[in-house]
């Protein structure tokens, strides 16, 4: 899929991608290309190694192998790349008095989120909540939060400080048909924002529709990539996923 | 008039003070203790204080605050240890530590029968406090505010998520550690005054009760604070009029502002 705003020059690299935990190695040589202004999706069963990329992607585990970020004049860029993170879950229980706006002011300035805050911040805060439609959510208590509601402020969150990619870890277990029909398409907001978005994802229909690149993780290694329908079409998938891929072939 | 005459007692108004600066301490501390589900971590921090005046009594120190919160110390950063890799089975993980530190204590202090010296740990005793240990504890209280200050909003990413949190640029492991120090540190200045039976119920009932009804961080602590010093003064004055021990008298006052605050919550 492309689309006018990408520059296409933004690009992370990974490059024999090496993961051991305890001794024991969950990703071998990994390699993936994801460019800005488009959707990568990685995906894989259970205990293929997905979340633990996530983890060496956002710097909690150890790894071997390069990650590169190369900026808008295609060169690797001199700074750590500011990446936007959504988390698969929060430690937050439904009785919990963290409100949306204290979440966002905690992770997002120094001021402790129990002293009084100036309207303009406020207003600033809530601005960035409408960009995906979350901002009526701002005096809200995040445990009172539906699965989709949630989803819109951890991207609210994400994309605040302009991050150069977005990293998302399974953001949408437990959400219904309508919820991720609604979560793809924001994922289509941050693509026309030209972001770089990589997302961890079991929802293989709409990843078939709404991915520009697919890349399917099987025993710790990257065992088919490109786009989707390519990737939908090797004997990796129909091995991986067999229901998906009879479906695929009676298509 | 006749219910203020606790005031003519010096005695009363140095315990009053205390009260009005325990009592902020902990209701301060406890938003984040509760908010993290550490209440059997503090509980268990608790009973290392035994652990802690035992080393002192084997080191043959006459005063042993020092031992107390330096081995504190150091068992909070171990349990924390424990509870950072998040792997299953924590809870009896740090059930162990706390039956350690309760048995290591009372082996030590038991040597020749000479426990009873040491009963008063178990119910402390707020109304023998001294000057010195009052301006201690206002030390405490000024210090945890500042940071308090300058902290929370790493302390609640940290809660939330760590993995958000590093991906914000916040050490993570380096302000989770700290908040366990900041309460192995505070728990053991106010051991002496309040007891290891009961300093956990105070350091977690005002901040339980607050989660109740709040819906903000903000109210969260203004709650937590009104409620404990609420229940600290109140149960100090009920403590001399009916000549009961103070300390549990607190709780006691800080357990019916919880279950108040619970029907409440539960008819909202």
């Amino acid at each position: 899929m492309n689309h006018k705003h990408a520059c296409g020059l933004h690009c992370l690299q990974i490059e024999n991608l090496s993961v051991a935990i305890d001794g024991r190695p969950i990703l071998r040589d990994i390699a993936l290309h994801a460019h800005c202004g488009e959707l990568t999706v990685v995906i894989g069963r259970n205990g293929a190694g997905k979340s633990t990329l996530m983890k060496a992607l956002v710097g909690e585990l150890p790894y071997s192998g390069t990650i590169t970020f190369s900026g808008h004049g295609g060169e690797p860029t001199p700074h750590k790349p500011r990446c936007g993170y959504v988390p698969q879950s929060l430690s937050i229980d439904r009785s919990s008095p963290t409100s949306v706006k204290d979440m966002l002011l905690c992770y997002t300035s120094w001021l402790p989120v129990f002293l009084p805050r100036r309207k303009k911040t406020l207003e600033a805060l809530k601005a960035h909540l409408a960009v995906f439609g979350a901002d009526n959510l701002l005096n809200k208590r995040v445990g009172e939060l539906s699965g989709g509601e949630l989803q819109r402020v951890l991207l609210s969150l994400a994309t605040w400080n302009k991050p150069d990619m977005v990293l998302l870890d399974e953001p949408v277990s437990g959400v219904d048909n309508e919820g991720l029909l609604s979560f793809y398409e924001l994922m289509d907001s941050l693509r026309a924002q030209d972001m770089l978005t990589v997302l961890i994802s079991h929802d293989l229909t709409f990843v078939r529709e709404y991915a520009d690149r697919v890349v399917l993780l099987e025993n710790g290694t990257v065992a088919a990539s490109g786009r989707p329908d390519e990737v939908f079409a090797t004997q990796a998938f129909a091995s991986a996923f067999p229901v998906q891929a009879r479906k695929e072939a009676q298509a | 008039m006749e219910w203020l005459s606790f005031w003519d007692y010096a005695f009363m108004r140095q315990a009053f003070a205390a009260v009005l600066l325990i009592m902020p301490l902990f209701s301060i501390l406890g938003t984040m203790v509760v908010n993290n589900g550490m209440s059997f971590f503090s509980d268990a921090l608790g009973h290392s204080a035994l652990t802690g005046v035992g080393l002192g009594v084997l080191l043959g120190m006459s005063e042993y605050s020092l031992p107390m919160i330096a081995f504190a110390v150091v068992f909070a950063l171990c349990m924390n240890r424990v509870r950072q890799s998040r792997a299953a089975g924590t809870d009896t993980v740090i059930g162990v530590f706390s039956a350690c530190g309760v048995a290591l204590g009372l082996v030590l202090l038991s040597r020749g029968g000479s426990f009873r010296n040491y009963q008063s740990l178990l119910i402390g005793d707020i109304l023998n406090i001294t000057a010195s240990q009052l301006w201690v504890l206002a030390a405490a209280l000024a210090v945890t505010a500042v940071l308090w200050v300058v902290c929370f909003n790493r302390f609640l990413a940290v809660s939330i998520s760590p993995t958000l949190a590093k991906t914000h640029g916040i050490a993570v492991k380096l302000f989770d550690n700290l908040f366990v120090v900041m309460v192995a540190v505070i728990v053991m200045i106010a051991i002496r005054l309040v007891g290891l039976l009961i300093i956990n119920a105070m350091l977690v009932l005002p901040a339980a009760a607050a989660r109740n009804v709040a819906r903000s961080m903000r109210s969260y602590h203004v709650l937590s604070l009104i409620f404990g010093v609420f229940a600290g003064v109140l149960g100090l004055v009920l403590s001399f009029y009916n000549a009961v021990a103070t300390g549990p008298m607190i709780v006691l006052c800080a357990a019916a502002v919880f279950f108040g605050t619970l029907l409440l919550s539960k008819q909202q």
